[in-house]
């Protein structure tokens, strides 16, 4: 089990940092290329939604991410390539997952996710009704509803001190080992 | 890759063309784009995403303001898109139903003369 934890203060412009990173731990994990796509963008959602959830509740506290990787802790015997490594050991365990979890510190009761309207006029929070303190264009159902849609397991925890947000993945070999062929 | 924005006058249509990252860092700059372009008289606008590496649901959530800005006008948004891990946003969250979706500028204008 290899864990790499990343903390980011609420801001938008450390989400990028959040989701470049996860696609590479992914990648490095042996994720298929064609599934790296799916948890950089699940990624950016969950962290998206913690930011707007601290700007409004807690903008001082920070926001943590989990990337685990449940293929062990073995990284030392890596080759500078090690891709055939990879393949070797995502074939020979098929109950291997890789895991993102994005913790947040905002109280869930109260906020957007109770007071969601219904998803079609959530679309439309880019309006001049963005809430006060709210991030523009942001709606958290949606981008609720983008991570159920692309993460292989999700799990979201509401809480009176934060929400978990868990989403995982299988980890398989890419059935086509071209690059960029999708 | 940050956000660039661009846009150009074809006929009665504005085409805005997007290149690069649209999250939620970015979203505000092409929000604000869209809005200045329909208070200045621009209904019916085409945004060409070929050249979009990322979108997430701040992304879709700006376009659809920007459809909802220019129908209260009577105008039009329509997106030009080929790239299918774009399109599969617009997909899981049933976009495609709510945006014209074409593969060219050329077709966007088209189609919409043509109705």
């Amino acid at each position: 089990m290899a864990t790499i934890t990343l903390t980011i203060s609420a801001l938008p412009a450390h989400v990028r940092t959040a989701r470049l990173m996860a696609a590479t731990v992914a990648r490095r994990a042996g994720i298929a290329a064609s599934a790296i796509d799916e948890i950089r963008l699940a990624v950016g959602e969950a962290c998206s939604r913690a930011v707007a959830a601290h700007k409004v509740h807690c903008p001082t506290q920070p926001i943590l991410l989990q990337l685990i990787d449940s293929s062990g802790p073995d990284t030392s015997s890596e080759t500078g390539d090690g891709t055939a490594e990879k393949l070797l050991r995502a074939n020979g365990i098929t109950t291997r997952r890789f895991e993102v979890v994005v913790t947040d510190c905002a109280p869930a009761k109260g906020n957007e996710e109770s007071a969601e309207p219904p998803a079609i006029d959530g679309l439309f929070l880019d309006g001049d009704d963005t809430p006060p303190g709210g991030i523009s264009g942001f709606s958290p159902g949606l981008g609720l509803a983008v991570i159920t849609g692309l993460a292989d397991e999700v799990k979201i925890d509401p809480n009176d001190d934060g929400t978990v947000v868990r989403m995982s993945w299988p980890v398989l070999p890419d059935p086509s080992p071209e690059p960029g062929a999708n | 890759m940050d956000l660039k924005l661009d846009h150009y006058t074809e006929g009665d249509t504005e085409i805005v063309v997007v290149e690069g990252e649209i999250d939620v860092y970015t979203a505000p700059r092409l929000r604000e784009l869209l809005i200045d372009l329909v208070n200045k008289g621009n209904f019916h606008l085409v945004v060409n995403m070929e050249k979009v590496e990322f979108l997430d649901s701040t992304g879709l959530g700006v376009l659809v303001g920007g459809l909802k800005r220019v129908r209260a006008h009577d105008g039009t948004l329509d997106l030009v898109c080929t790239q299918e891990r774009i399109l599969k946003i617009f997909r899981i969250t049933g976009l495609t139903k709510v945006f014209g979706i074409h593969n060219t500028v050329q077709e966007a204008i088209d189609k919409r003369s043509s109705k």
